[in-house]
Order: C-alpha cells, then sequence, then structure tokens
C-alpha cells in the first residue's frame, strides 16, 4: 500500500510502498518481485538514503540469533535496534563497542551507515567491531561476507547505504564494561581556540565530543561544552549501587507532541536555548557520575523531537575536514553566524584515523548542525559545500538529502571503486534509493 | 515455572504473544507447520528471557496426528493458546471450494480438533487455562467476511460452549476478539489508526485478561461496544449495508 514516508529530517517525503519479513523465505519474496527497492530500517537516517518508491522494511526481522556472555560476541537479526541489543547485553556486563547519538537505529541500518560515535578517535567506527554478516543480494542469493570473506562486498556494505543488498545478519564484538554509569566531565570552553586545546589535551579520554553556540561571534566565536566519559568502574560507585552495578536505566520518555509551527525557530529562540544551554553548567568544570542513557543518548529521552523543527523539515549537515584544516572549521562557522541559521545542535567531535572505501569518517574535524528547511537553505548549504570541499573535506551520506553528485565525487576518493562493487553485486541497479539515484551511484547521468 | 503451548507461533500475534508470556517467566513451546522457521525466534527467546524454548511441528489441518501431538509434548503445557488461522480473499474463496474448505478446516476444525484433547487433558488434571484468538469478524455475519467470519463465529460458540464445559474442573477458558491489528497479513490494507492495535498491544492484553480470568475480551476494548451496535442492528435493514 502506498503511503508517505520520511526519515529523520522529515524532509524529503517520499510516497511509498513499505512492506516487511519476518522469516527469510519472506524476504526472497519480497526481492524476487519486479520493482526496484531499497532495504530500510527505522528509518533514523536524516536524508533521503533508505527512501524510494518500494522500501522492504527490516524492522520485523528481529531476532537475537546467539550471545556468547563469556566472550561478548552476539549474533542477530539486522531489524534489531540498538536499544534493544542494550537491554540484553548491559545486563551480562557488555556494551555497543561504538554508538551513534541515538539507540533507536537498527543494527542493519547502522552498518550501512558505517556510524561513529564519541569513542571514534579510540574506537573507530563500527565496522571494526563486525566479525562477519549476511548480505542478500538483488538475485536474492544470501552471501556470508566478513574481511576474508568476500572482502569487496564485506567493504562496499560497510558505509555503502544498503546499495550492494539487504544486510539480514550481523555478528559483532561487543566491549565489555564492569557497570552501566558513566564517569562524566564536562568543561566549559570561552571559544573555539580552548576548545580545540581541550581535545588534544583530554584525547586519552574514551569518549569525547563538544556542543558549540554557533551563533556566537567576537571573542566568544565557538564558546561551547566539551563532554567527556569513561565507563565506571565498580569502585566508582556509591556503595548503594555496588550491589548491582549492571542495572539497566529506568524507563523516562517524554514526547514531542506535535510539530512546532516554524516561525518559533529563529535567531533569538536558537540563542536563548543556547544561552540557557551554555549557562545551565556553572561552574566550569563538572564531574559526575550518570547513567549510559543521558550520557550517549539525550535526545532519546524525547521522542518525536523532530517535531521541533516543523512540518516542513530540516536537514542534518555533517561534514569532516583534515585536522590541518582548522581555518576551514573556523571560516564555516563563521558563515554559519553570519547567516544567524544556527542550529539548537552544533556538534563537534575529532576523529581519529580510518581507511575505508565508502564510510564516512577520516582523521579529523566533524561537525553536525541541523537546519530548518526554509527558503534559501539549499543555496547557503551549496556555499557551505563549497568550502568543506575548498579544505578536502565531505558530507555524511547518512545525513545527506540534498548534496549535488560532484560533491560526493569530490569527498569519497574510493567512489569508482565502491560504485564498480555494487555493479557487481547488484548488476542491474534493482536495489537504489531516493539518494543512490539522486547522487548517481545507481542511475546513470 | 509454568509452560505455554502456542498453537500457530509464526503470525505476527503469536510471536508477540509468544515474547510476552516469555517475558513474565513462562516455558514456551512453540507449535507452527514449519517449525525450522522459528529457530530465530527460538534462541531470542532463550537469550532474552531465560527461559526453556521447544520447537513443535503442528499442522491444524492434520487431524489424526493432534492426539499423539499432544500426547507428546514433554512438559505438558498449563496454558494452551490457540493462535493459527487463515484469512483468504472472500471473492476467491466464494468461486473455489478448495478455499472455503481450508479457511473453515483450518479455523474452526483444526481448533476444535486440538482444543478438545487440550481440555479432556485439562479437566482430568482439574486445571489448565485455554486461550483462542478469534476475531470481531465472528460477531455478526456479513458479506466482505463471508467464510472467515463464519468460522469465527463458529469458534467463538465452541470457545463459550467449552468454558461452559469446563467450569467445574476448574479450567479457564478465555476467548480473544481483536479488530483490526497492524500485521504482515494487513500491511497492505488502509486501517484506521485509532481502531488498530500492534501485535505487542495485543498481546499485553491477552496476558492481562489471563492473569485476571477474563471469559471474553476485545482488543482494543471499545471493538465490544462498536461490536454491540453493529449486533443490534435490525436484520432488515442490516442486510441491504456495505459492512
Amino acid at each position: 500500500m502506498k503511503r508517505n514516508i520520511a526519515n529523520w529530517g522529515n524532509y524529503p517525503v517520499i510516497e511509498s510502498d513499505d512492506e516487511s519479513f519476518v522469516f527469510e523465505d519472506q524476504l526472497d519474496a519480497l526481492i524476487q518481485k519486479e520493482q526496484s527497492f531499497i532495504a530500510r530500517g527505522n528509518g533514523r537516517c536524516y536524508g533521503d538514503a533508505s527512501l524510494a518508491e518500494r522500501t522492504i522494511s527490516t524492522l520485523k526481522f528481529d531476532k537475537i540469533l546467539s550471545f556468547d556472555t563469556a566472550n561478548g560476541i552476539f549474533e542477530c537479526q539486522s531489524g534489531l535496534t540498538l536499544d534493544q541489543i542494550l537491554t540484553v547485553i548491559v545486563p551480562a556486563g557488555w556494551f555497543l563497542p561504538v554508538t551513534p547519538g541515538t539507540k533507536f537505529i537498527t543494527i542493519g541500518g547502522g552498518l550501512a551507515s558505517d556510524v561513529h560515535g564519541k569513542n571514534h578517535h579510540v574506537d573507530g567506527s563500527i565496522s571494526n567491531h563486525v566479525i562477519e554478516m549476511d548480505v542478500v543480494l538483488a538475485s536474492d542469493q544470501v552471501i556470508t561476507c566478513s574481511a576474508d570473506l568476500h572482502p569487496d562486498l564485506f567493504e562496499a556494505t560497510l558505509g555503502g547505504m544498503g546499495l550492494t543488498g539487504v544486510i539480514s545478519r550481523v555478528k559483532l564484538r561487543l566491549k565489555k564494561i564492569a557497570t552501566s554509569l558513566i564517569r562524566q566531565k564536562q568543561i566549559k570552553a570561552e571559544n573555539l581556540q580552548e576548545l580545540i586545546g581541550l581535545f588534544e589535551e583530554y584525547k586519552d579520554y574514551t569518549y569525547s565530543v563538544a556542543w558549540i553556540d554557533c551563533l556566537k561571534k567576537g571573542k566568544h566565536f565557538g564558546r561551547s561544552i566539551l563532554m567527556l566519559g569513561e565507563h565506571a568502574a565498580v569502585a566508582d560507585l556509591p556503595e548503594h549501587q555496588k550491589a548491582n552495578p549492571l542495572k539497566l536505566p529506568k524507563n523516562k520518555q517524554l514526547n514531542f507532541p506535535f510539530s512546532m509551527p516554524s516561525w518559533v525557530l529563529n535567531k533569538f529562540t536558537v540563542k536563548a536555548f543556547n544561552f540557557l544551554y551554555y549557562s545551565k553548567n556553572f561552574k566550569k568544570e563538572i564531574n559526575n557520575l550518570v547513567s549510559y542513557e543521558p550520557f550517549f543518548y539525550p535526545l532519546d529521552a524525547v521522542l518525536h523531537w523532530n517535531r521541533l523543527y516543523g512540518k516542513s523539515g530540516f536537514v542534518q549537515y555533517q561534514f569532516v575536514l583534515p585536522l590541518d584544516a582548522r581555518e576551514g572549521l573556523i571560516e564555516i562557522l563563521h558563515r554559519i553566524a553570519d547567516e544567524g541559521l544556527g542550529s539548537f545542535l552544533a556538534v563537534l567531535k575529532v576523529f581519529g584515523k580510518q581507511e575505508s572505501m565508502i564510510s564516512f569518517p577520516k582523521e579529523g574535524y566533524t561537525l553536525a548542525l541541523d537546519f530548518p528547511v526554509r527558503t534559501g537553505l539549499l543555496e547557503f548549504l551549496d556555499e557551505l559545500d563549497a568550502i568543506v570541499l575548498k579544505y578536502k573535506g565531505r558530507l555524511y551520506m547518512s545525513k545527506d538529502a540534498r548534496m549535488k553528485p560532484e560533491m560526493l565525487v569530490a569527498g569519497y576518493p574510493e567512489l569508482e571503486k565502491f560504485k564498480r562493487i555494487v555493479k557487481k553485486y547488484n548488476p542491474d541497479g534493482k536495489i537504489r534509493s531516493v539518494q543512490s539515484d539522486r547522487l548517481l551511484i545507481t542511475a546513470e547521468n | 515455572m509454568e509452560t505455554v503451548l502456542i498453537l500457530g507461533a509464526t503470525s505476527d500475534i503469536g510471536i508477540a504473544i509468544a515474547k510476552k508470556f516469555a517475558a513474565e517467566k513462562y516455558n514456551i513451546q512453540l507449535a507452527a507447520r514449519k517449525p525450522a522457521q522459528l529457530e530465530p525466534l527460538q534462541s531470542d527467546i532463550k537469550i532474552r528471557f531465560a527461559v526453556e524454548c521447544d520447537l513443535l511441528a503442528f499442522d491444524a489441518l492434520q487431524y489424526h496426528t493432534h492426539s499423539l501431538f499432544f500426547e507428546n509434548l514433554k512438559p505438558k503445557p498449563d496454558i494452551t493458546i490457540s493462535i493459527f488461522g487463515v484469512m483468504d480473499e472472500e471473492d476467491q474463496a466464494f468461486d473455489d471450494w478448495d478455499i472455503t474448505q481450508r479457511m473453515i478446516n483450518t479455523n474452526y476444525t483444526g481448533a476444535v480438533s486440538i482444543l478438545n484433547i487440550a481440555a479432556k487433558y485439562y479437566i482430568k488434571r482439574k486445571s489448565g487455562t485455554i486461550i483462542g484468538i478469534s476475531s470481531v469478524a465472528g460477531d455478526r455475519g456479513r458479506a466482505s467476511k463471508l467464510i472467515y467470519g463464519s468460522s469465527k463465529a463458529a469458534f467463538n460458540a465452541y470457545l463459550s460452549g467449552l468454558r461452559n464445559k469446563c467450569f467445574d474442573a476448574n479450567v479457564h477458558v478465555m476467548t480473544v476478539k481483536p479488530g483490526f491489528v497492524y500485521t504482515r497479513m494487513t500491511e497492505n490494507m488502509p486501517l484506521p489508526k485509532l481502531l488498530t492495535s500492534t501485535p505487542v498491544q495485543v498481546a499485553d492484553l491477552v496476558y492481562n485478561g489471563f492473569a485476571k480470568k477474563k471469559n471474553t475480551i476485545y482488543i482494543k476494548w471499545f471493538w465490544r461496544y462498536i461490536m454491540l451496535i453493529i449486533k443490534n442492528i435490525p436484520e432488515f435493514q442490516f442486510k441491504k449495508m456495505k459492512l
């Protein structure tokens, strides 16, 4: 049945046939239908990567297949969400080796985007922790791949936005934890320069990320809060918590009940929000013990927070610039401050080294910003693209809904190789998305 | 720990009910025509809920196998839940006797065959619970659900009779009548959001109804009143309506 679907940014909205499967033979039957399709998980990528006229939902393909609690090896079907995985692994003393800022993604979607987290500079992206996976091709053949087995398929599927086939089974190596709590340190930085110094100073912390107020100019340009964390040891816990150190956090959830009218978000309200957010940390430095939920998933506490940006939706813009391109970062932040288009959330992170074919992360600074969709936005983002290109940066396909194909070509030096592998496993382009056609990965110009 | 037998465990509702009872610390027996399909669900239930979970081959239409099937259950279930059923396209069924017969034989005859066996065992033992997942479609016959509705009407009558028969033996029989449910079977139908429940909601309400020893539950609850209205439309009027 045709219905309108959109991903997390609510932009664009596409009329799509969305069908699900519980068993492998049902997936085969869906793949064998004539019409082209893309696999879709929980729709938490922001743009048009998992949109198409026909989508195959993996959400009912969500069973846990094995869990070796002694060695932390976890195997499941691809439609399982990180949220569900955590409820099983945390009480057993394990954690996701890498997690993005929301736990409401499926593991299959996470691999297709090769997601990164606050520990990228230490642990790399999720692809570093995948032991093997099954990919169901457009021919409905199932291929098990790993770093040694069909390595070309393995590499092109991690970060490949679902274009090689449908990821159906995943086997991951987990991270050992002693408690479900995080030792958190928050430090306020007066400006961008101080922040960059702090990132350097605290680079040994496993988790680090900073929130930046993009609207500040002058000597407070780039004022920010750096958030650092380590998994707490049992010894770090207060006495009353020591008996049950791996307790799951209580489920407290708010719901954003309706789409906010778009006029509510403007330069003044965002400035006020940023002021409050920055000032809530009264002291220069805060050290405390928090559950993993607020540390990793602060926004998950408000369901449907994307409605904040109104019915017309928003675009998330995430780029990475090499470490030596700090002026590029400054130039982009200035452009945003001048335009007054700042978002509630501007998140800065330093990536460690990563060599991969089509994944987004590479060593450097990555900044993610939300922009409500309004007239002039697309032109403005094109201007930002030009700056990103000038400094040899690139954009994250999982967030993207609007970049031009040239931008992808310039940012991803192994794109041609990736396209060749997609062509090998998906020869007729039966698996394709609005994004892959827009970026000319599956469509020819 | 008590054991639940789930007959027809491959449906979305069957999977949700299995997970719900497992979460409430019941051991689970999953029965289906192709039990190998259920291996992922079996591992999932064992890992998530740390309960026993067995897979069993069961075909509702092979009546002659039902006695042996029940006899071989180890342990014997304390709760038997019948979920299997088919809902074919009614126009096709009207044209094709094989489809009509299969629908009746699955939804009614097959259910009676296996539940009679379970009931006899529970009556003898003087304890046990039987839960039948039926449908609001059985509350009144109408053209758009001609065969399906009548098979469910028969099943409803059977369950209420069985409840009566088992009462003195302390055996509880619960009839479950879901309205619209979002499942793979209905994903190509436009369903009214307010009237439609998810398989997880169905499972939660089935468990609550079981825990409170309800006789008949509607899912969602207001379907009871919707069906009350529908049942009270005079036949001379009803026969002219397109429902």
